[in-house]
C-alpha cells in the first residue's frame, strides 16, 4: 500500500496544487482515464471546501489530504473546522439556486457538495476521530496493470 | 493553466471569452470583471466557456451571482458550452435549469428574449 499525504495550509493557491497531486497518486494507482477529471474536481472541491471552513473559522491549521492505493483509491480530506459547520451540507433545487436571497458563499457551499455526491459513489462524510473536525472519504476503483 | 479573459461585442453583447482554470483562486478574478462590465454598462452578457479547462463551485457561483446582477438590471445572461466535462458539471448541480446554456456564441446571440435555446 502506498500512501500520499499532502498537509497545505487554508489558501485556495495550494488548492490547485492538492488536485495537481491527487490526480497525478490516482493515475499511477490505475484509476481509469475517464475517471481522472471526476477525481480531479471532487478532490478540488473537498479541499475548497475545507480551506472556506478553516478560514471561516480563523484557523490557520492545515489541511490534510490523505490519499492511499491499496485495493482502491481512497482520497482522505481532513479539516478541523467545529463539527457543526457540517451539518446543512444539501444540495440545493433549482429554484433555490436561483433565489434573489440565496448568498454566493452558501449557493458556492451547495453547489460543492450537489458536486462531490454526483460525481463519487463511494462517499463518507464524518467527524475526525480526534478534535474537531470532518474527513471527507472518497473511494474510486482501480485496475491493475 | 492560468485564468484568461477577454471581451468583444458580438450582435450587441458583450462576450466574455474565458480560458482556464476557474475555481477557487481565479474565481474571484472573474466576478471582478464581470462586475466591472455590468458597472460600465453591460445588459446584454454572454460567458464563452469553450477554452475552459477546469470549472468549480466557486466558479459556478460566480456564474450565478452574475445572472442575478443582470437580472435585476433588465439584462440578460448566458453562457456558450459545449464540452461534455462542463455540461456535465451543470447537470449534477441542477444549474442547466437555471442558465441559458447555448452550443454557440451566434446561437447566444440571436436569442433576443434571453430564455435559452428551444429544445
Amino acid at each position: 500500500m502506498a500512501t500520499v499525504r499532502l498537509s497545505f495550509s487554508p489558501a485556495p493557491v495550494h488548492v490547485r496544487t492538492a488536485r495537481l497531486v491527487g490526480v497525478a497518486v490516482a493515475r499511477r494507482a490505475g484509476v481509469a482515464e475517464e475517471l481522472l477529471d471526476e477525481v480531479r474536481l471532487a478532490i478540488g472541491e473537498a479541499c475548497t471546501r475545507a480551506v472556506a471552513l478553516h478560514n471561516q473559522y480563523g484557523l490557520p491549521d492545515l489541511v490534510t489530504v490523505e490519499m492511499s492505493d491499496s485495493d482502491s483509491y481512497s482520497v482522505r480530506v481532513i479539516d478541523h473546522a467545529p463539527i457543526e459547520a457540517s451539518v446543512g451540507l444539501a444540495k440545493l433545487p433549482p429554484d433555490e439556486l436561483a433565489d434573489e436571497s440565496l448568498t454566493d458563499e452558501a449557493l458556492t457551499t451547495g453547489v460543492g457538495f450537489a458536486l462531490i455526491a454526483g460525481l463519487v459513489d463511494d462517499l463518507q462524510v464524518r467527524p475526525v476521530e480526534d478534535g474537531p473536525g470532518t474527513e471527507v472519504r472518497m473511494i474510486w476503483p482501480v485496475s491493475r496493470r | 493553466m492560468e485564468l484568461s479573459l477577454a471581451t468583444r461585442t458580438v450582435a450587441e453583447h458583450t462576450v466574455l471569452e474565458v480560458g482556464g482554470e476557474v475555481d477557487v483562486y481565479t474565481a474571484p478574478r472573474l466576478r471582478e470583471r464581470l462586475v466591472e462590465l455590468v458597472d460600465a454598462g453591460a445588459r446584454d452578457v454572454v460567458v464563452d466557456l469553450a477554452g475552459v479547462e477546469f470549472l468549480d463551485s466557486t466558479g459556478l457561483g460566480v456564474l450565478v451571482g452574475a445572472m442575478k446582477r443582470l437580472r435585476q438590471a433588465n439584462g440578460s445572461f448566458g453562457l456558450v458550452c459545449s464540452k461534455e466535462a462542463l455540461l456535465k458539471i451543470f447537470r449534477i448541480t441542477a444549474l442547466d435549469q437555471v442558465f441559458p446554456i447555448y452550443p454557440t456564441i451566434e446561437a447566444a446571440t440571436q436569442d433576443s428574449d434571453g430564455r435559452g435555446p428551444t429544445p
